[in-house]
């Protein structure tokens, strides 16, 4: 087990490399602007942005640019500075971090505790009244896109612009340390939002899997042994059913620690999320690198967390 | 005699689905003796599986119509409530299954789901449940039953499975085990391991069995009676002997045939019954059987044939409307090694002689009700 942690650890980091070089060349490739002239300003002259490509290392190979990149990453944990600010990239990212963290605890919370149960029941109840409405709110909420669904809880809740000012909207994050309330309070309608369409796809997909499981011949065992079918259904059932379902739970959580870029972006969340999408619009360069990797970082974490996790799940399971 | 364990008296299964209704089980009555065993022979969906699970109540459901009786220790389990008829499962009657790999939980540990029986049904200790479990591992014939009781299934082989499954069945000291196909998915060689087994607890725990199975050879070293399935229905009952020595079905005669046999020359070895099951929700006219019967006459559209005991056997009971006379005479010829089809004239002479001299009970009703149907 240990081994196989190492080797997966190992090729996670190759993986980083090879993310950050796509990186590299898509920006190279596909310019979304010249940073030098954009960091220059309106009246910058020729001189001017010669000497800020040159500052950048902009007028460097682009196999030395990355070459560069990835040294100073190595070798002194530096992932560069921001072509505007001069923040160094590293102190960004800490300092969004904790926003984008908030955002994602609360909605996976929430939608594990509307998803799960709803799912559950739905597939005990089959059929009935409960099953069809559940799944029709489910089918809704999966079709309706994150920005979209945002903006409409805006417009019917935000304090400011709302038609029923009940909840703090757009703009109105504030840190956990600094004001508790006010944190729970402005993040109640993203977790909202974040969680609506995942909640959905998670209460299908365990009716799904909860259905197909209780037709085993191993459920049929579990009531022939006598047992009440409360327990047939929690002990046998649910406990194959919801295996799966921690697998794909473990992947979203790690997809948005990366940053959850729409919620973020209409709500005015200062996470990964909307620093990467700022970034992107100013063609600042470094920004963006370090946020591809903090994602794609968490992604591969989450992966192998995920792959160990169902060697603990499913006995079955066995790495070397 | 005795009053029987387990008595099923004209037992009806149907599934509502959406192509129909399924009539798995069609009037079916068979009793159980007391530490006897019962084997229920038939092709997969003959219905043989459905009745079993019934008597444990495991095909319940809003689309599932149960009617008849089965009277067990004096309750109907048909009529039982869910609650009580819970209590039965896994501690009056258990059952075990074709593949024991798909029917252990794959998560838990072999011990674990042995205790879990336990608990179901009794108020013991974890720890004396777990040494009722380590002590039937052992019964069962599993080595170092001390070290297996904390291994998951698939560390064990699939006849090991088997007698796992086998000794979570007995945990309770059941009066009737239900054995569905129990060998059908192990080796040949392991297949003998597990009836030899079943064979010796019974002697040894004196329950009665009810063994299902589509093979004639597995019921031949196990069982005392024999009910022949078809289409839902017994067609053939009688005692294991009865039923080879003088089987009077041609379903029967058909699966005696299928049996791989060392004392026929090969090549002829195997002979499949031709066609296929009958469809459970658009059933045949007539005899379910007369599609695929070599020996069908043209009455036998028509008439649906009612299981009635021999003149000189009456515990051997068949459903067929040939002459008991042609069918003696049919038997011997397929002893003998002739084909159906050498053999086919002799039942439309029987038909065609003097269809009202023959004298059985069972060849007279059959016309009488031809006649009285007015056809």
């Amino acid at each position: 087990m240990g081994r196989y942690i190492i080797r997966r650890i190992l090729w996670g980091i190759v993986l980083l490399i090879l993310v950050s070089a796509l990186t590299f060349i898509l920006f190279y490739v596909f310019p979304a602007g010249n940073p030098a002239i954009l960091r220059a300003g309106r009246n910058a002259n020729q001189q001017d942005i010669a000497y800020i490509t040159k500052e950048l290392g902009l007028n460097k190979p682009i196999y030395t640019q990355f070459f560069d990149y990835m040294k100073n990453i190595f070798l002194h944990f530096d992932f560069g500075f921001s072509y505007y600010s001069q923040e160094p990239v590293l102190s960004l990212i800490t300092n969004r971090l904790p926003a984008t963290l908030s955002l994602t605890i609360g909605a996976v919370v929430l939608w594990v505790i509307a998803g799960i149960p709803v799912g559950i029941i739905s597939a005990i109840k089959r059929g009935t009244f409960f099953d069809r409405a559940a799944m029709g709110i489910a089918l809704t909420f999966v079709s309706m896109p994150v920005f979209w669904l945002a903006l409409i809880v805006l417009y019917l809740f935000a304090s400011d612009i709302g038609r029923f000012p009940i909840l703090p909207g757009a703009n109105a994050y504030v840190g956990l340390t600094v004001n508790p309330l006010k944190w729970f309070e402005s993040l109640i309608l993203p977790w909202i939002v974040l969680a609506a369409t995942q909640a959905a796809i998670y209460s299908r997909l365990l009716r799904g899997n909860l259905l197909e499981v209780m037709g085993e011949d191993y459920i049929r065992t579990a009531r022939a042994k006598g047992l009440p079918e409360r327990r047939v259904i929690w002990r046998h059932g649910v406990r194959s059913a919801i295996t799966p379902v921690v697998t794909v739970l473990g992947l979203d959580i790690g997809a948005l620690l990366g940053g959850a870029v729409l919620t973020e972006t209409v709500f005015s969340i200062h996470g990964i999320g909307l620093l990467n999408y700022n970034a992107i619009l100013e063609s600042d360069f470094p920004i963006v690198q370090g946020t591809v990797l903090l994602a794609a970082m968490f992604i591969i974490v989450a992966n192998i967390v995920v792959d160990i996790g169902y060697a603990y799940l499913d006995p079955r399971v066995h790495y070397s | 005699m005795s009053e029987p364990l387990l008595s099923v008296e004209q037992l009806r299964v149907s599934f509502e689905t959406d192509d129909g209704i399924v009539h798995a089980v069609d009037g079916v009555s068979y009793q159980v003796e007391i530490g006897k065993t019962l084997g229920i022979v038939g092709e997969s969906g003959s219905g043989k599986s459905v009745s079993s699970l019934t008597t444990l109540g495991l095909t319940r459901g809003p689309r599932t119509r149960i009617d008849g009786r089965m009277v067990f220790g004096g309750r109907d389990l048909v009529a039982l409530p869910d609650a009580e008829l819970r209590r039965v499962r896994g501690n009056e009657i258990a059952m075990i299954f074709q593949d024991p790999l798909s029917s252990l939980h794959p998560f838990y540990r072999v011990g674990w789901q042995l205790i879990e029986a336990v608990l179901a049904h009794r108020k013991v200790s974890k720890s004396a449940a777990r040494a009722r479990a380590i002590e039937l591992l052992e019964l069962v014939g599993i080595p170092d039953p001390q070290r297996r009781v904390d291994q998951y299934p698939h560390e064990f082989s699939g006849g090991m499975r088997q007698r796992a499954m086998i000794a979570m069945a007995l945990v309770n000291e059941p009066q009737l085990l239900i054995a569905d196909e129990p060998t059908t998915a192990l080796d040949v060689t392991v297949q003998a391991q597990i009836l030899a087994l079943l064979n010796d607890l019974q002697k040894r725990l004196g329950m009665a069995i009810i063994i299902i199975t589509h093979d004639l050879g597995v019921v031949a070293e196990i069982a005392d009676e024999i009910a022949v399935m078809y289409a839902g229905r017994i067609v053939e009952y009688a005692t294991t002997q009865e039923i080879f020595s003088s089987p009077q079905h041609p379903y029967t005669w058909g699966l005696l045939r299928s049996i791989p046999r060392l004392d026929i020359p090969r090549g002829e070895e195997l002979v499949p019954i031709a066609g296929r099951p009958p469809s459970l929700i658009n059933r045949p006219s007539g005899c379910y059987f007369h599609p695929r019967c070599p020996y069908v006459q043209d009455e036998h559209r028509r008439i649906d044939p009612q299981r009635e005991p021999l003149a000189d056997a009456p515990g051997h009971t068949v459903a067929c409307l040939l002459a008991p006379e042609v069918r003696t005479r049919i038997w011997r010829g397929l002893a003998s090694g002739q084909t159906p089809a050498e053999l086919r004239h002799l039942a439309s002479a029987g038909s065609a002689g003097s269809p009202l001299s023959t004298t059985s009970a069972a060849g007279t009703s059959q016309r009488d009700r031809l006649a009285n149907s007015g056809e």
